[in-house]
């Protein structure tokens, strides 16, 4: 789950990561009491999920979802450009997202720009600190081109973050003086933060020094895992369901795991593995998929049915194929849901279906004597090539 | 022989009483395998019974352990309280943990593999299928089935299986099954980021096992595990070996179902690790339909 800006910064300053003042508003109207905390100059800052805020463009033609501002006449003009319109950044994809909150930030003479980040690292299985003096840009980049300018520290979690392991990320910062000591509680507070509320990766960047001597978290992005949202309420409170594709909300509903792409053949599989490799096979065979769409293991009627209505609504798609690898569950009920759904939302469309393993007989023999214009396929091959040659 | 658990091998299950967990003892004990003790905490004493089979339930898995002589548990414990569940088993001395649960916090995990270094306790998954090593009997019964695979699709042979997902390991089950041919031991790691067994630590077992003969190694997008894998069946190696990679067609930057499966840095991509199969000699799978066909063009039988 990923989180707001604004939303981050709160997070940092009740862990003591020290951040510029800032004030978020999701209305017009409350532009100028903000502007009374937060005097200009300032930056105005379009909050959306998506990266590349700064150089994206916004639907109407308004150049960049960050502004600094040296007037609150000036904030104040930004933020109404900003608010409520699109932005489109070369992460969010054509259509971009609509931006709902503004978020005025102090602004800060900037002395240095640096990276810092904790993420998991999986090859150790060990969260890692990965901090570099490249800050403010494509950290990817870096990592390609001069990789010794990236500095990466281990934390064993059996005792967290060591003092001295601090002092070697604030080392290859190149900090001395009062700016070390800020930076090894920074670095403290952001650990805590990470593995307390199980977040999947803290960014910050860049992190500053500004000309006045402070050390502070310009941007902030926190995404967390998922799997650990039940002990946190207050985490769960601050998801945003405007920044989520509603068929991705809807599937989430009945446990289905669906994501949107850019092609017109859907497909419908039971297993995470199986659903990507029959996306790869579509592919392969010359068509387009449509979504990856996970039914899980045990898939029951209503999750079918709710399978089908979600695909459905996307208008890409010109043709569904099934494919379900029926080890434990019966291929009969599985088959008897394709059959439902199909019926009961009058389903026009060109949908193959490959059925293998538990009950296979009966449910290719309910599919046969359904009335549906439906094809069988053998093996997965099969299907592929049977959905790609019927949408073409 | 196969690897890591045999048709002797004596099994307790974590969350017996769970409908989960007790759906698939039920499965394990209808396919022949030998389930020797449930736990579930405050359920010590009562006794689980399935077909004629009866099988007591121990409040803990040092319990259990000591009086049936349990050596592998299946882990079917909820996912707040699966990390605890795998490291009371570690505690009691068992052989292997098969962890079959999905969604356990990554915190917890790396928590749990911290704690298990340098013990002997192997652990395979969390959020994967199981293991299976296949019986003599019809449709493979008499096996070792641990976990949620479909035993009947089995059939005991020489090929041994590796992967992250259950449903594309069962495909390829099902491929090698439907050709004549059978299965030394199949192993599914699981989906997760972080888990106990990887694809070298399986093949590097299959490499020393004289019962299997070829290898099917599958794999996924995310992470750099099957690279290494590839790496060390170039330099160590002695049998034929397949593969397939799943998630050509996944965009970056977006969790393809597993928890696991999700494109980060380059080496991630599909092509990246397809391109490292093909450097160590893997027959690589065009489409998760060849898998079989392809060990079958390299496996000189």
């Amino acid at each position: 789950m990923n989180i707001h800006e604004y939303q981050a910064k709160a997070l940092f300053e009740k862990f003591g990561v020290p951040c510029p003042k800032g004030v978020a508003v999701q209305t017009g109207d409350a532009f100028a009491s903000a502007l009374e905390s937060i005097k200009p100059p300032c930056v105005v800052k379009s909050q959306i999920h998506a990266g590349g805020r700064g150089k994206g463009t916004f639907t109407d033609g308004f150049k960049g979802g960050v502004k600094l501002a040296k007037t609150r006449e000036e904030a104040i003009d930004y933020a109404r450009r900003m608010l409520g319109n699109t932005l489109v950044t070369k992460q969010t994809g054509p259509a971009g997202r609509k931006v709902q909150t503004i978020y005025f930030s102090e602004g800060c003479d900037i002395q240095k720009e640096y990276y810092l980040a904790i993420l998991l690292d999986r090859a150790s299985s060990r969260p890692v600190i990965i901090a570099s003096t490249e800050g403010g840009v494509d950290i990817e980049e870096v990592a390609e081109k001069t990789p010794e300018k990236i500095a990466k520290v281990f934390v064993d979690p059996a005792v967290g973050l060591q003092p001295y392991q601090a002092r070697q990320v604030a080392f290859s910062l190149g900090f001395g003086g009062d700016l070390f000591k800020q930076a090894l509680k920074l670095l403290d507070s952001l650990y805590r933060m990470f593995w307390e509320l199980d977040c999947a990766m803290v960014e910050v960047n860049p992190l500053i020094t500004t000309t006045d001597g402070k050390l502070l978290a310009l941007d902030a992005k926190v995404s967390f895992d998922d799997n650990a949202l039940f002990r946190h309420p207050e985490i769960v409170a601050l998801r945003d369901l405007n920044e989520e594709d509603p068929k991705e909300i809807e599937a989430s509903k009945f446990s289905l795991s669906y994501i949107a792409l850019d092609g017109n053949i859907a497909c419908l599989v039971n297993g995470a593995g199986l659903a990507m490799s029959t996306m790869d096979i579509i592919k392969h065979y010359g068509g387009e998929p449509a979504n990856f769409l996970d039914v899980g293991g045990g898939a029951s009627k209503d999750q079918v049915e709710a399978a089908f209505k979600i695909i459905l609504t996307d208008p890409n798609v010109k043709g569904i194929l099934v494919n379900i690898f029926g080890g434990i569950m019966d291929c009969n009920v599985i088959a008897t849901g394709v059959v439902a759904a199909a019926r009961q939302l009058g389903l026009s469309i060109p949908l193959v279906v490959r059925l293998e393993g538990n009950n296979v007989e009966a449910g290719k023999k309910t599919l046969g004597e359904s009335g549906l214009k439906l094809q069988s396929a053998d093996s997965m091959a099969d299907a592929a090539q049977k959905i790609v040659k019927l949408v073409a | 022989m196969a690897i890591f658990v045999t048709e002797k091998t004596r099994i307790v299950v974590q969350g017996i009483t769970g409908s989960f967990g007790a759906r698939h003892t039920q499965l394990s004990i209808d396919y022949g395998s030998q389930v020797v003790a449930g736990v579930t905490p405050g359920k010590g004493g009562q006794v689980f019974e399935h077909n004629g089979v009866k099988v007591p339930i121990f409040d803990t898995v040092a319990d259990a352990v000591k009086q049936t002589g349990a050596q592998v548990s299946a882990v079917f414990v909820p996912p707040p309280f699966a990390g605890d569940a795998i490291l009371e088993g570690v505690d009691a001395g068992l052989d292997l943990v098969v962890a079959i649960t999905e969604g356990i916090p990554v915190r917890d995990m790396v928590r749990v593999k911290r704690a298990m270094a340098g013990r002997t306790t192997r652990l395979i998954g969390p959020n994967c299928p199981g293991v299976v090593t296949p019986g003599t009997g019809k449709n493979s019964h008499g096996g070792c089935r641990i976990g949620i695979a479909p035993g009947y699709i089995h059939r005991k042979g020489n090929v041994g299986i590796v992967s992250r997902s259950g449903t594309l390991t069962y495909e390829a089950v099902f491929q090698i099954t439907s050709r004549g041919y059978g299965q030394s031991t199949c192993v599914g790691i699981g989906g997760d980021p972080v888990n106990g067994t990887s694809h070298v630590d399986v093949i590097k077992a299959f490499n020393a096992d004289p019962e299997t003969e070829a290898i099917i190694m599958i794999g996924e997008i995310g992470g750099t595990a099957e690279v290494e894998a590839a790496r060390w069946i170039k330099a160590n190696c002695k049998k034929p070996v397949a593969g397939f990679i799943a998630g050509a067609t996944a965009p970056a930057g977006r969790r393809m179902g597993h928890a696991g499966a999700i494109v980060g840095g380059a080496e991630d991509t599909a092509a990246a690790k397809i391109a490292a199969f093909q450097d160590a000699g893997i027959e690589v799978a065009a489409t998760p339909s060849d898998m079989a066909e392809a060990l079958l063009r390299i496996w000189k039988r």
